[in-house]
């Protein structure tokens, strides 16, 4: 006779907690920091169509590493949540502790009842009128959730991020400044700077970063991508002057547009938030650790 | 999901499902009772008790597109409103104008903003103008039961087509009737009760590749227009400083011209009708 196997509470937690940790150190770090105007997500990402950071509401953003599918499906439950509850409240009455408590619940329900745990990380940040009212809120995959001050790291080399940005985090930094430091920071511990000793490139480059901002001075939608000459001009890649002016162009609320007259598809190679009709279609293929 | 998930707070399973960018299918699915096409609809006519917007027009010019509309919604005999807004930005490139039963309407317009910006969130991009159209399409088409009883709406879309081929106009006008029917328009039209008039003011004073200022002059004329022969119209209030709204889409986006440049465009064209008409007078005297 087979004896039935057996596994305490505590050993199945435990190696659920091992594998969702072992699925997030695998993938490449985001960081989310706050800085004068509002917050800034930096990431580091190939890609320029599987999105890591992502709008949820008016003033609420997401930024998400671990495994592609999963944290998608929950941004989109996010934007499905924030949406729905601002048309039938108020636009007002969508607050990013709702969209956190939504995530914590769910993703601690899965953890304890399923197989297998979703190997995600999430930050919900959400700016506020004045800094002291911005909020940043990180959830594990246990449906854990902190309300983290300054900023948040998550992802494969989450605490050798955090410590460099514990040395140079300043608060009420400028968005030029702030996106240097938690650039500096990722470039650190990444794996594409691991030859600088050997002359290698020794910062992360425009094309292998996604980086967005949520903009208090903004009105109603304050999420915006930073892309192309913009991005290259905030980190001093290409110190041409007139670019800077392409900041505010790059806006929320026409985020994949081509310049009017370009055939959809034909976007800008160079700015990868121009592509056209290619998009969100690929994120199946690529389902693992983005 | 497991079932249970269903009894606990956190998303419910439908939230999860990744089918569809589509804010109004979602609703259809997670939350049916807030969709205006789900109500049952009234069994005797109730036009008279609900107010009513008048008239809206849209104009193409060379740089985009303008809509205007007047300010009056009438209930019955009555004027139930005099600063009624009927003209709403539907994203950034584009704007809606309501004609029918202002209650619905501006549901309409209110589920039709969320639908598009949840696409843009979703996806990631913006949808093509014609995708827009036709989205406003469905939404009309579930409003024909309560079109029966008297409770009709007709919007007005235009926009600014981003994807819009060299050479062609990039400011384009749809129109819509209470079946849902949906017909690209050339250069301008009008929906509502003085849409008549609006439209016969327009075929005289609108031309292909007006400047700017020039084509807000033939919106807010026709609008005039409107208002001198259809009762549910409102034309310009100098009293209540109330002037006809009126939007510009244009490649920068959808801006609202400001009162005072309406009011402006307004005042002109009452001082030259008023001394065309003394000059009627004496020349007759």
């Amino acid at each position: 006779m087979t004896m039935p196997y057996y596994a305490s509470a505590e050993q199945v937690m435990r190696d659920r907690s091992e594998y969702a940790r072992k699925g997030i150190s695998r993938g490449r770090s985001v960081a989310v920091v706050t800085y004068a105007d509002g917050v800034l997500f930096i990431a580091e990402n190939p890609s320029s169509t599987l999105h890591k950071v992502g709008e949820i509401y008016d003033r609420i953003g997401f930024a998400a590493v671990g495994r592609y599918s999963e944290f998608e499906s929950l941004r989109v439950a996010g934007v499905r949540l924030a949406d729905v509850r601002g048309y039938s409240y108020n636009r007002r009455d969508v607050t990013g502790r709702v969209i956190a408590n939504a995530y914590a619940q769910t993703l601690g329900a899965i953890f304890t009842e399923q197989m297998k745990p979703y190997e995600v990380e999430l930050c919900v940040a959400e700016v506020g009128d004045r800094p002291e009212t911005d909020q940043l809120y990180r959830l594990t995959f246990d449906g854990s959730v902190v309300d983290e001050p300054d900023f948040v790291v998550m992802g494969g080399q989450a605490e050798a991020v955090t410590g460099h940005l514990r040395e140079h985090f300043l608060p009420g930094m400028g968005l030029s400044d702030a996106l240097q430091v938690g650039v500096r920071a990722l470039s650190a511990v990444s794996p594409v700077t691991a030859g600088a000793a050997h002359g290698g490139p020794s910062q992360l480059t425009a094309a292998q970063l996604e980086v967005a901002v949520l903009d208090r001075r903004r009105p109603k939608r304050a999420f915006r991508r930073i892309t192309g000459s913009a991005l290259r001009t905030l980190l001093g890649d290409e110190p041409t002057p007139d670019a800077v002016d392409d900041a505010p162009a790059t806006s929320a609320h026409a985020p994949s547009v081509p310049e009017p007259g370009t055939p959809a598809g034909l976007g800008d190679p160079a700015n990868p938030d121009t592509a056209g009709g290619a998009g969100f279609d690929a994120h199946d293929e690529d389902g693992g650790e983005a | 999901m497991s079932d249970q998930s269903a009894t606990r707070s956190g998303f419910p399973p439908a939230y999860l499902d990744r089918v569809g960018s589509s804010f109004t299918d979602f609703l259809a699915t997670a939350a049916p009772d807030l969709l205006p096409g789900r109500r049952p609809v009234p069994t005797m006519p109730v036009g008279d008790l609900a107010p009513h917007g008048t008239t809206i027009v849209a104009v193409t010019y060379d740089g985009g597109v303008l809509m205007g509309g007047d300010r009056r919604a009438t209930m019955g005999n009555l004027i139930s409103s005099r600063d009624i807004e009927k003209v709403y930005p539907a994203d950034s490139y584009s704007v809606i104008g309501i004609a029918g039963a202002a209650g619905i309407a501006i549901e309409m317009v209110k589920l039709y903003q969320v639908e598009l910006e949840h696409y843009e969130k979703i996806e990631g991009l913006t949808m093509s103008l014609d995708g827009k159209a036709n989205r406003l399409a469905a939404m009309i088409r579930g409003n024909l039961g309560a079109a029966m009883q008297g409770l009709a709406v007709v919007p007005l879309f235009a926009g600014f087509d981003l994807d819009a081929a060299p050479g062609t106009a990039p400011g384009r006008i749809f129109s819509y009737d209470v079946t849902g029917g949906n017909y690209e328009e050339r250069g301008y039209a009008a929906v509502g009760s003085g849409s008549l008039f609006a439209k016969n003011s327009l075929k005289k004073t609108w031309r292909q590749g007006l400047p700017a200022d020039d084509a807000t002059r033939t919106v807010v004329e026709s609008l005039y227009d409107a208002a001198d022969d259809d009762s549910a119209t409102g034309g310009p209030d100098p009293v209540r400083r109330l002037y006809p709204i009126v939007y510009r889409v244009d490649a920068e986006g959808a801006v609202r011209l400001t009162d005072a440049e309406i009011a402006a465009v307004a005042d002109t064209i009452v001082t030259e009708r008023a001394d065309a008409d003394r000059r009627n007078t004496e020349r007759g005297a």
